[in-house]
C-alpha cells in the first residue's frame, strides 16, 4: 500500500486542481476578480475558462471542419512526439556539455573560477532573444551535402536551458565525496581520471539525477518555446500559437497543446525516474560508525 | 608482497640504530603549517622514529601533538617541512606510488555505493588485479575479519564495527608490509573496541606486518604495541617511546587486560603522558587517561 500511496495522492491533487476550476467556475464572479483596475482571476465565462468536459470531448474531435480532419487527439500526440524528440535531443546535449563543464570546473580550480559566473549569467539571457540568433548561426552552417536544420536550432536552444542545472548539479555532486574518500584514492596512487570514474562520479549520482530532472524540464520548456520563437512547425509549441488563434469559437481547442505539453514533461519526468530507479544502489548512505 | 602467513613470528627485531632495512624512518621531520597570513603553527619538531619490520608502533599524545600528522607524513598525504620520511628504505611518495602500506582511518570510509567485497577488492580493482585473484583474495580476507557471511551486504547494512573490519580487511588487500592506522577504533563503543584490539592483534600476527597506530587511548595502546610513542603538543615532539613487551600474540588475550604487566605498562605510559607518577593509584581499565 505505501507504494501505491505517493501515486494516489498525485491522482488526488491533479483531481483537487480539476474541482477548483469548476468551483471557481461556477461560484466566481462572472468578469472575475478585479482589484484596482486589474484583473487577478480571470472572468469564469466559458471562452476564457471552458468547463473540463469541453477540453477532454474537444480533444475526440476532428481538428478542422474540413473532411478527412485526424481527430485532435491524434494531431495532440503527434506533435507530442515531435517535440519531445527535439527535448530528448537537447537533454542529451545539454546532459553532455553540463557534465563535461563539470569536469573541467572540478579538475581546475582557476576554470571554476572564471567559468561559473558566465554559466550562471547565461541563463539570464532571455530565450527570446536568443532564438533568432541560433537560428542565423545555424543557417550559415552546413556540413557536407546536409544544410542545418530550424529542429536543431531548437534542440541547441533547449539544451542552453538544459546545461545549467546539471553544470551546477554535477559540480556540486563531484565534489561531494569526503576528505577521507579523496584522501584513500591518493594512497592508491591513482590518477585523477581513476579517481572521477571510481569516486566522483559514482558519488555525483544523488545530485546528478536531481539535475537531470530539472534539465528534463528545462528542455521540454526550452523546445516549447523555442518552437514558437523560431517558427517550427510540426511541434506543440507552434500548435499551442494556432490553435489559440481559434478559441474564440473554439474554447476547448487551445487546451489541447497544453494537455500535449504536459505529457511531454511527465513523459520526460518518468524517464529520469527510470534512471534513478537503475543507479539505486548509488543511492545508498554509509551509516557513520 | 608477503601473503597470509600464520608461521610469520610476531616478535620484532627492534632496532634503534638507523641501519637500513627499517619499514618506517623519520629522520628530523618538522611540519608547519601556514594557518592564516604570516601565521604559523609548529605540528611536529624534530621527530625522529623508526619502525622495525614487523614492530609494531602505537603513537599517543592529547589532542594537538602531531600524531595523525607524523601518520600522514609516513603515508605521504603530506610533506614534511624540513626532515626526511623513508618507507622501506624509499621515499615516502615512492612507497606510496609502490603501495608499500595499507591505511584505514577513524571513519571506516567505505565507499556506500560498493558491496562489502566490492569494498575490500578497491585497491585490487584499481591496480589491475584480475578478477579470479580478486576474488580469492577477497574471500580470504573476509575469512580473516570474520565477514565471510557479510559479503555481499553494503555498508548501511553493518554495525560500526563491521564497517571498521571491513575497512581493515581492505588495508591489508595488498597484503602491505605496512599498516596504517588513524584511530580506527576511535568512533566504536568500548565493548567493540575491545574485540576489535584481540582482532588486530591477531591479524597483525598472521600478517606480520608492520604497524604504526594512532590512539588516544592508553590501555589500548599498551595493549597493541610493542613500543609506545609518547608524544607532547605545541610543537609536537617526541616525549618518551616506551617499551612494551607483554608477550606473543598467543599470549594476548582479554586476560592480559588483568596482568601486572599490562598495569604497570599503563601507569608507565601515563606518567609519561603527564610527565609525573599519578596520585590516584591504581590506573582504572579501560580509561582514557589524556
Amino acid at each position: 500500500m505505501t507504494r501505491s500511496r505517493p501515486v494516489l495522492l498525485g491522482v488526488l491533487g491533479v483531481l483537487l486542481l480539476g474541482a477548483i476550476w469548476e468551483a471557481y467556475k461556477a461560484f466566481g464572479p462572472t468578469d472575475g476578480v478585479v482589484v484596482g483596475g486589474l484583473t487577478v482571476l480571470p472572468r469564469t465565462s466559458d471562452l476564457a475558462m471552458p468547463h473540463l468536459i469541453t477540453m477532454f470531448t474537444r480533444l475526440g474531435e476532428p481538428v478542422t471542419s474540413a473532411p478527412g480532419s485526424p481527430a485532435l487527439w491524434n494531431a495532440v500526440l503527434q506533435a507530442a512526439g515531435f517535440s519531445l524528440g527535439i527535448a530528448a535531443a537537447g537533454w542529451v546535449i545539454g546532459v553532455v556539455v553540463g557534465l563535461l563543464l563539470a569536469m573541467l570546473m572540478q579538475r581546475f580550480r582557476t576554470a571554476e573560477s572564471a567559468l561559473l559566473p558566465w554559466v550562471v549569467l547565461s541563463q539570464t539571457v532571455p530565450l527570446i532573444a536568443l532564438a533568432p540568433l541560433v537560428a542565423g548561426w545555424g543557417s550559415q552552417i552546413r556540413f557536407g551535402e546536409s544544410r542545418w536544420q530550424d529542429w536543431m536550432s531548437v534542440a541547441v536552444i533547449a539544451s542552453y536551458l538544459a546545461f545549467f542545472p546539471v553544470s551546477v548539479g554535477a559540480l556540486r555532486g563531484l565534489e561531494s565525496p569526503e576528505q577521507a574518500h579523496v584522501e584513500l584514492m591518493r594512497t592508491y596512487a591513482v590518477g585523477w581520471w581513476t579517481t572521477l570514474m571510481r569516486l566522483r562520479l559514482p558519488a555525483s549520482i544523488p545530485y546528478l539525477l536531481t539535475a537531470l530532472r530539472l534539465a528534463a524540464a528545462n528542455a521540454v520548456i526550452g523546445t516549447v518555446v523555442a518552437e514558437v520563437s523560431i517558427g517550427l512547425r510540426g511541434g506543440v509549441g507552434r500548435m499551442m500559437v494556432e490553435y489559440a488563434s481559434a478559441s474564440s469559437g473554439d474554447p476547448g481547442k487551445p487546451w489541447a497543446p497544453i494537455f500535449g505539453a504536459v505529457l511531454i514533461g511527465l513523459v520526460a519526468a518518468g524517464f529520469v525516474a527510470l534512471l534513478g530507479l537503475a543507479l539505486k544502489r548509488y543511492r545508498r548512505g554509509e551509516v557513520v560508525a | 608482497m608477503s601473503g597470509l602467513s600464520s608461521d610469520r613470528r610476531r616478535r620484532p627485531r627492534i632496532e634503534t640504530s638507523t641501519e637500513t632495512g627499517l619499514a618506517v624512518q623519520v629522520t628530523g621531520a618538522t611540519k608547519v603549517f601556514s594557518v592564516a597570513r604570516g601565521k604559523q603553527v609548529v605540528a611536529l619538531e624534530g621527530i625522529d622514529l623508526g619502525v622495525a619490520p614487523g614492530e609494531f608502533v602505537s603513537l599517543i599524545g592529547p589532542s594537538g601533538c602531531g600524531k595523525s600528522t607524523l601518520l600522514r607524513l609516513i603515508a605521504d598525504l603530506d610533506q614534511p617541512t624540513s626532515g626526511t620520511v623513508s618507507v622501506f628504505g624509499k621515499t615516502a611518495r615512492q612507497a606510496r606510488i609502490d603501495q608499500d602500506y595499507g591505511i584505514a582511518f577513524q571513519q571506516a570510509g567505505l565507499l556506500p555505493w560498493r558491496t562489502v567485497a566490492g569494498n575490500i577488492e578497491l585497491p585490487l580493482e584499481l591496480h589491475r588485479a584480475s578478477t579470479a585473484a580478486r576474488r580469492m583474495r577477497v574471500a580470504e580476507l573476509l575469512a580473516l575479519v570474520g565477514l565471510s557471511d557479510f559479503a555481499d551486504r553494503y555498508p548501511d547494512q553493518l554495525s560500526g564495527g563491521m564497517q571498521q573490519r571491513v575497512a581493515i580487511a581492505r588495508s591489508l588487500a595488498e597484503s602491505p608490509e605496512l599498516l596504517l592506522m588513524d584511530e580506527p577504533f576511535g568512533a566504536l563503543d568500548e565493548m567493540t573496541r575491545e574485540r576489535m584490539q584481540n582482532e588486530l592483534v591477531r591479524i597483525c600476527a598472521e600478517t606480520g606486518a608492520a604497524v604504526v597506530f594512532v590512539t588516544h587511548s592508553i590501555p589500548e595502546a599498551v595493549f597493541l604495541s610493542d613500543r609506545v610513542v609518547v608524544m607532547s603538543p605545541r610543537p609536537g615532539r617526541v616525549r618518551e617511546v616506551i617499551p612494551v613487551d607483554l608477550g606473543s600474540a598467543e599470549d594476548r588475550g582479554d586476560d592480559l587486560r588483568e596482568a601486572t604487566g599490562f598495569f604497570t605498562a599503563v601507569s608507565a605510559v601515563r606518567e609519561a603522558l603527564h610527565g609525573s607518577p599519578t596520585e590516584t593509584g591504581a590506573p582504572a581499565r579501560g580509561v582514557d587517561n589524556r
